[in-house]
């Protein structure tokens, strides 16, 4: 079943221009999210990948509306949650939680944990009383906090106790879906597992859907039932985690396979190196947007009217490219 | 799969989960109970200064010394009976005019023969209440408007800020001026004209501050569990912005009453006689030039006081509150 599903979701900063140009009218926007279709479906983990700067974050946020879409839909439960009205979206926030990518400055430094834990339950009436402390030590201990770390200020706590504490307070409501956005990304490679497993452990307990953020592919193909790869504020290619992990390949997905830092023993193929960085959200390329650095370009790419929509190839696995199985016959597969 | 209903909300429950199998980083031992509150680090480290803390007994001294100068009544019943001030503050003819120190009266007397110790003594009470109300009110008044401001935003903030800016553009004590001159003299109309020019500096900051915050991730993170707009802004925006309010009320204080002590001098504050230490300064100007330099000392001597003690304490309150406060206002 369909949890949630966005329609043509896109969102345009304005850029921080100068007066002077806001003045005559050369406003320019950031085009971060450039009409996204995309869908998350009960209890599972999607993986979104990209390098930083994609538009990764800008999809989660603008998904569960804690940024206003310039345009398009998002649709949970039958309502489209865009046209929501402030309360309503409010009551929703209880099915669709957010983890975010650095837990030090999400968490409030003048609040205690058990005041940072208790205030989601308080917004939501799920617990009063002697019931809310009870619950706020119940579910530190499911985090693998310990109960008694209640009264104590965020500071004191190492970067994956922080992160734990955050997702203590996504859990309180008892969602459905958790955006995490590189929930371990800023954390010490040997804590980095230990949170995986344990938003693993959760999702196993209570049938939690994740929208998991990455900037690379190593970590989604362990935690991930499906992959959608991000690029420059469009989606290049969605399907199931061994589908997109394997022939056939965007181009742009092939080029993050190769930056794996440990090569798979299995891989033959030659490795594709992106050259520079992504380009900017601001002026992005006309045509296919990855064909300034894609290693299959034709001339064409770069005439199209737009972005190449996503097209199936063969069931779940869509891939936005027509000269995909150029892929594999210039570098192979496997 | 299938969810449960929403009225089923709260069953989340794991039972037998051993948070100390997890060892996730080292645990610092359990120091149990509370730890030291952000409250509780601030006045550590404001007590381990030695300057602010000598600040603040002088400001205790002299707010002591005020409330128990000459004894206080409510409504006929004496509340306080305590009298350190040997005269009142009104009384003329104690002893000769104008008589230099002695062991009777060890700050002399005035033109009029009232003992200067009594009234300096007296007067605090005065400048310390006028130092205080105005700028609790000031607080009270600048600190709403500047949150709604900075939070809300729009033609609300538009609104505030350019009453805020055209109020900016007078100086304080030349507004002020202006301001006693219209409402007339007396204690709340001197009140008054000090909270309509104080209340600006505090909307100002406060805004800056909200404006700062507002970005802030932990903000976004309420917002995300669903908490609404008013607990946000009463339990992370205000909180987070109010440090440097708090600082600069305390420096305030000490502005307000030597503003209060400046418009005495010029004969707008209270009405003449009144013991308020401006307004002595004020009535002694002659005197000076004939010798008597201690009916113009020892007010003067005691706005400098407390003027400098509440600094002391003003810059304690700033470093106490944020540690890392130096390193941050030289990189804005
Ligand atoms: N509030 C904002 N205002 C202006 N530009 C923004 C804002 N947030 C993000 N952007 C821009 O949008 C683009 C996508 O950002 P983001 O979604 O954070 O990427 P990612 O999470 O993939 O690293 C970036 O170019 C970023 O600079
Ligand atoms: S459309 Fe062209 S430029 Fe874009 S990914 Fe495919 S081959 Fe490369
Ligand atoms: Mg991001």
């Amino acid at each position: 079943m369909t949890l949630l599903r966005a329609r043509g979701l896109t969102k345009h900063y304005p850029t921080e221009e100068g007066l002077l140009d806001r003045f005559l009218g050369n406003r320019q926007w950031v085009r971060a999210l450039d009409g996204v279709d995309l869908e998350i479906r009960e209890g599972e983990t999607l993986a979104l990948v990209g390098e930083s700067g994609c538009g990764k974050s800008t999809l989660g946020r603008t998904l569960l509306r804690l940024e206003e879409p310039t345009a398009g839909s998002v649709y949970h439960r039958g309502d489209d949650l865009t046209s929501l009205s402030t309360a309503e979206m409010r009551a929703r926030r209880a099915d669709l939680q957010y983890v975010f990518q650095n837990p030090t400055s999400s968490l409030d430094p003048r609040h205690t944990v058990g005041e940072l834990v208790g205030e989601a339950l308080d917004v939501h009436g799920v617990a009063r009383g002697r019931e809310r402390d009870d619950r706020v030590r119940d579910l530190l201990e499911t985090v693998g906090l310990r109960a008694s770390h209640a009264n104590r200020y965020p500071h004191e706590f190492s970067g994956g106790q922080r992160q734990r504490i955050g997702i203590a307070r996504a859990l309180a409501v008892d969602p459905e879906l958790i955006v995490c956005d590189e929930p371990v990304s800023a954390l010490d490679v040997s804590v980095q597992a230990r949170i995986l497993n344990l938003l693993a452990d959760l999702q196993a307990e209570f049938g939690l859907a994740y929208l998991f953020i990455a900037h690379d592919l190593s970590v989604v193909e362990h935690v991930a039932d499906r992959v959608a790869v991000m690029y420059l504020g469009e989606l290049v290619e969605v399907g199931p985690t061994e589908a997109v992990f394997s022939p056939p390949y965007h181009p742009y997905t092939r080029a993050l396979l190769s930056a794996i830092p440990e090569p798979d023993p299995l891989w033959e193929g030659d490795r594709i190196v992106l050259d520079g960085s992504v380009p900017s959200p601001v002026d992005p390329p006309p045509g296919c947007k990855f064909h300034t650095r894609c290693p299959v370009a034709s001339e064409d790419c770069g005439e199209w009217e737009s972005h190449p929509d996503l097209e199936s190839v063969g069931g779940d696995h869509a891939i936005a490219c027509p000269y995909y199985d150029r892929v594999e016959s210039t570098f192979g597969g496997d | 799969m299938t969810r449960e209903p929403t009225t089923e909300r709260g069953r989340l429950r794991v039972r037998g989960f051993d948070a100390d199998a997890t060892t996730d980083v080292d645990w610092s031992p359990d120091r149990g109970g509370r730890t030291a509150s952000r409250r509780a680090r601030a006045w550590r480290r404001f007590s381990g200064n030695r300057t602010a803390v000598a600040g603040l007994v002088v400001v205790v001294a002299l707010l002591v010394l005020a409330v128990f100068a000459r004894p206080i009544e409510v409504a006929g019943v004496t509340v306080q009976p305590f009298a350190l001030a040997p005269y009142a503050p009104a009384t003329t003819d104690v002893a000769p005019a104008s008589q230099p120190p002695s062991l009777a009266h060890p700050f002399g007397t005035d033109w009029a023969g009232r003992d200067v110790l009594s009234r300096v003594l007296y007067g605090g009470r005065y400048s310390l209440a006028i130092g205080v109300v105005a700028v609790a009110l000031g607080v009270g008044v600048g600190v709403p408007l500047g949150a709604v401001a900075g939070y809300v935003g729009g033609w609300v903030d538009e609104a505030i800020m350019r009453l805020v800016d055209v109020l900016y553009a007078f100086p304080f004590l030349v507004l002020a001026i202006a301001l006693v001159a219209v409402f007339g003299q007396g204690f709340w109309k001197l009140v008054l004209a000090l909270v309509v020019v104080g209340w600006i500096s505090y909307a100002r900051l406060v805004r800056g501050e909200i404006l700062r915050v507002k970005e802030e991730e932990y903000v976004l993170a309420s917002r995300a569990l669903g908490v609404p707009d008013r607990s946000i802004l009463a339990r992370h925006v205000v909180p987070n912005a109010i440090a440097p309010v708090v600082v600069q009320a305390t420096l305030d204080v000490g502005t307000v009453v030597l503003s209060a002590a400046a418009l005495g001098f010029l004969g707008l504050g209270l009405p003449p006689g009144t013991a308020e230490w401006g307004s002595m300064l004020s009535a002694s100007r002659d005197t000076l030039m004939q010798g008597q330099w201690w009916v113009t000392v020892f007010p003067g001597l005691a706005i400098f006081l407390f003027v400098l003690s509440i600094n002391l304490v003003g810059d304690g309150v700033r470093d106490a509150i944020d540690p890392q406060g130096d390193s941050r206002r030289e990189a804005r």
